[in-house]
């Protein structure tokens, strides 16, 4: 089903770009050699899924436990901000210790931003998750332009952004020799790492079973003994947790400092990617390195074809609509099949009395 | 000039005298995806009487409704009012045919006044007939005023004013009559008429059927209660499997033949229950007082004991505290007052989980809203409550393998169809929802089962089953709290009963020295101590 939105997305933006006189194979064309076509296009379509789908994982957990994390972009500036906070602070640490400290405080960052407040505010005063990540987030982002706008996180000098990480908090490039200069980092490992233990967290723990069973019916959970509120909370600090992490290694793999423009949109695209694979923690995997090839895509497309970089949002937009319409689908696939209501009948009342 | 009610009733009463068969139904067939719902269904209903369909749950009733009442369209086959054949694209092509449906869910507006929910979606109509400002604008007296006339002219006298919501379940069935009546309907559909009603408010609305009948509007009552359709109907279709497999006079039926019918197979009406020695207290409530979610005092100082080997059946009319009464002894309610002990524990102050791991089962009342996750697997639904314990994980960690082996085992044991454990709860029937929430309950050795409705909307053999269930606990000894609105479940099951009213357990008597009167009168509040030694 998520395949089928996927063609339709694609069939669809094709028309809309021949309606507009561009050619839409060369423009498919186009955007698949910059996504796929060298392995540096491979390397940065890759690294622009590291952080979708660590942000998609968290809003799955989120979705599974029956909670809608909206405010994912503000728990991954949250975590931006920790990582690098920690990452420049402490320049003459180990790698080993100095890493998986930023990472950890970047975790830290999001769980409490994404999590632990409005999961609170739910499970105790029922304030809506929607409404309180959103406006978390809102508070994040704005935090963030005071930290590197003459605040306290702010580098010498006159440009509004922060001080570089430490050496020894960067996460390496992955073979450098094979992709070339993109900015595949081990932070992917990290993202493959996560999707296993969400999915074994998920799937063969007690915990996860009691997340889900919150998540799917609320009430029959309680009836069974279950600690609703403490799910609703530990679900959406989970969810922070790995769009904080998301933060953490873009800043510590890519990024290495903040700078003043706070719009990764991750936050927003990883809604769609957990929607597109339906929250399956291996279905992320696909539907970020989908998005990010889109995106990676785009700007080739642009080049090479004409065709403007927000046609993939165009694209992107109508993958969403038929998402959340999958109904629809069923809908059409029980219109196509050819009725025989008479054979139907027949099993019925081919053995058994005639009425009256 | 709108017609009083009265008028156009008797105009309608002589119409229908010419012609005998007012609404026919030929050889109806409709399926869904792979599922046959109704299959050469043939029904003749004459004017001014009564028709019973009796089925059991999944017989077909509700298809054979939604098609006569536009709601879904045939595949193959013919519905006639008066001679002649009716394509109905939507309910309202039905509703201006004359077809009136009263649902087993009331459709009213708990907010909106009597005779708003009654001109409700008619208003236009009705007024069209009267100055042109009418149109745009509701007058509400006016409605007030037809409304009244209708309903008295009737023989249903209710207030246009009363705001639904502060109205009796059985005032707002009648509302929900007068509504269809209102909308001239030539023939009325009951789904389930009674399913709600207490035994009092079920004689009131016979007598309402059949003023309606002398009126010459026909009746359809569906219902699966076999005493009901003998009482109030004159000729009875069975349902069975999608088909009409018999009509006959109610004259001629016997009880026992229209089960026999129904289920295609002889089924004991009765229950028999052994003698099973009776021993100490395992639940002790005493002065229980608990409120519902808008802080209103729904249990007000209940007082009572279950013992091994008992059920306890608690009867009284919906609404009169039963719910927080249970819940406060599950431990989804908070206790204002008063104390609940298991087996001498006082366990009023536990959380859920602690009350399960003490050895409270409970089925509740709404299965798939509050017993199942529709979307969880069989087996996943039968680890719900203890999926912390072994064989279900160890130290956090599902045991996948030797969970479903349980759930295997269980599942042959209380015969659930399909006996297929990674099938989702969603899928199955009623019943063999049911089955699975007392597998999962019983198989943990429960000392105490509390069970809400259990038998709520199942068939007569999943009924049966669902008995001989609870009959066989009881033999072993453990100790059952029974709550039902079905008089006869309790009557048949229970060894004592308390009889709630108002937050109030008025009354607890033995099952022997009971009547079903003295019941009634009891849930409606009318019990004097007179009575009970009578």
């Amino acid at each position: 089903m998520p395949l089928y939105a996927v063609l339709t997305g694609l069939i669809l933006g094709g028309v809309i770009m021949a309606i507009a006189k561009y050619n839409p194979f060369a423009a498919y064309a186009a955007l698949f050699s910059g996504a796929f076509g060298s392995p540096t296009a491979i390397g940065n379509t890759l690294a622009g899924a590291v952080p979708l789908i660590l942000a998609g994982l968290g809003i799955a957990v989120a979705f599974r436990t029956g909670l809608f994390n909206i405010g994912a972009e503000g728990q991954y500036w949250v975590g931006a901000m920790a990582a690098v906070w920690v990452g420049y602070h402490f320049p003459t640490m180990p790698w080993i210790v100095h890493v998986p400290l930023a990472l950890g405080a970047a975790m830290l960052a999001g769980g409490i931003w994404g999590g632990v407040i409005p999961g609170l505010a739910k499970a105790f005063v029922g304030a809506h998750e929607v409404i309180t990540t959103m406006m978390m987030s809102y508070i994040a982002i704005l935090i963030a332009h005071f930290m590197v706008e003459n605040g306290p996180m702010m580098a010498p000098g006159y440009v509004p952004q922060s001080p570089t990480v430490a050496a020894s908090a960067t996460l390496p490039p992955i073979l450098p020799a094979v992709f070339l200069n993109s900015n595949l980092s081990d932070a992917f490992f990290i993202a493959v790492a996560a999707i296993v233990v969400v999915h074994i967290v998920l799937f063969h723990t007690t915990l996860g079973y009691k997340l889900r069973a919150v998540g799917f019916n609320a009430r029959a959970a309680r009836y069974a003994g279950m600690n609703v509120p403490l799910y609703t909370v530990l679900a959406l600090g989970v969810s922070g947790v790995l769009a904080g992490l998301a933060g953490g290694v873009q800043m510590l793999g890519v990024d290495l400092q903040l700078t003043d423009t706070f719009q990764s949109g991750y936050g927003y695209t990883a809604i769609v990617v957990a929607l597109l694979a339906r929250n399956n923690p291996i279905g992320i995997f696909f539907a970020s390195v989908f998005f990010a090839a889109l995106s990676a895509g785009s700007q080739i497309m642009q080049i090479n074809a004409g065709v403007s970089a927000n046609m993939t949002d165009v694209i992107t937009g109508i993958i969403i609509f038929f998402v959340a319409t999958d109904r629809l689908y069923g809908y059409w696939s029980q219109k196509m099949r050819p009725r025989r209501p008479s054979s139907a009948a027949a099993i019925i009342s081919g053995k058994g009395e005639s009425p009256q | 000039m709108t017609p009083t009610g009265r008028d156009h009733l008797i105009f309608r009463a002589r119409e229908e005298m010419s012609c005998l068969a007012l609404l026919e139904i030929r050889g109806l067939c409709k399926s869904f995806a792979h599922v046959v719902a109704n299959a050469d269904v043939y029904l003749d209903v004459e004017a001014g009487t009564t028709h019973a369909i009796l089925g059991e749950n999944g017989a077909g009733k509700s298809t054979l409704i939604k098609m006569i009442s536009g709601l879904y369209r045939p595949d193959s086959g013919e519905i006639a009012l008066d001679g002649a054949v009716q394509h109905f694209a939507s309910p309202r092509d039905a509703i201006l045919a004359g077809i009136g449906v009263v649902h087993q869910h009331f459709m009213l507006i708990p907010a909106m006044t009597v005779a708003e929910n009654i001109v409700l979606g008619t208003e236009r109509q009705r007024d069209a007939a009267t100055p042109r400002q009418s149109r745009l604008l509701f007058n509400r007296k006016r409605a007030a005023v037809s409304v009244q006339e209708l309903s008295e002219s009737l023989g249903l006298p209710i207030d246009p004013w009363a705001k639904v919501e502060t109205l009796s379940v059985g005032m707002q069935q009648r509302v929900e009559i007068v509504k269809a009546l209102y909308r001239r309907a030539r023939v009325l559909i009951l789904d389930e008429p009674t399913a709600v009603l207490t035994p009092q408010e079920t004689e009131e609305l016979f007598a309402v059927i059949r003023k309606l009948n002398q009126d010459g509007i026909p009746v359809i009552f569906i219902s699966h209660k076999l005493d009901e359709v003998r009482a109030v109907a004159s000729t009875v279709t069975v349902m069975r499997a999608g088909k009409t497999v018999r009509t006959a006079p109610v004259a001629d039926a016997t009880a026992a033949q229209l089960a026999n019918w129904m289920v295609g197979r002889d089924v004991i009406l009765q229950s028999r229950k052994e003698e099973v020695a009776v021993g100490d207290s395992v639940l002790e409530v005493k002065n229980l007082r608990a409120s519902d979610d808008r802080k209103t005092e729904k249990v007000r100082g209940v007082s009572f004991s279950v013992r091994r080997g008992e059920i306890f059946g608690v009867a009284g009319i919906d609404g009169n505290g039963q719910t927080e009464l249970v819940e406060a002894i599950v431990g989804l309610r908070k206790v204002n007052g008063g104390s609940v002990h298991l087996l001498d524990r006082d366990i009023g102050h536990m959380s859920v989980g602690e009350r399960i791991a003490r050895g409270i089962a409970y089925v509740p009342q709404d299965r798939q809203q509050d017993g199942l996750i529709l979307s969880f697997s069989i087996a996943e639904n039968l680890q719900l409550r203890e999926v912390s314990k072994a064989p279900f994980s160890r130290r956090g960690w599902l045991t996948r393998a030797a969970a479903r082996k349980r759930a295997q085992q269980l599942v042959e044991e209380f015969d659930v169809r399909p006996p297929v454990i990674d099938a989702s709860a969603g899928s199955l029937s009623g019943g063999n929802q049911q089955k699975v929430i007392l597998a999962r309950e019983m198989s943990r050795n429960p000392e105490l089962l509390v069970a809400v409705q259990p038998t709520r909307g199942l068939d007569v053999g999943a009924i049966e089953g669902i008995h001989r269930y609870l009959l066989q606990l009881r033999a072993e000894g453990r100790s059952i709290l029974l709550v039902s609105l079905e008089l006869d479940e309790i009557l048949s099951l229970a060894d004592r009963i308390g009889v709630m009213h108002a937050g109030e357990m008025v009354v607890v008597m033995d099952n022997q020295n009971v009547t079903r009167e003295s019941l009634g009168l009891a849930m409606t509040g009318k019990w004097s101590e007179k009575e009970a030694i009578s």
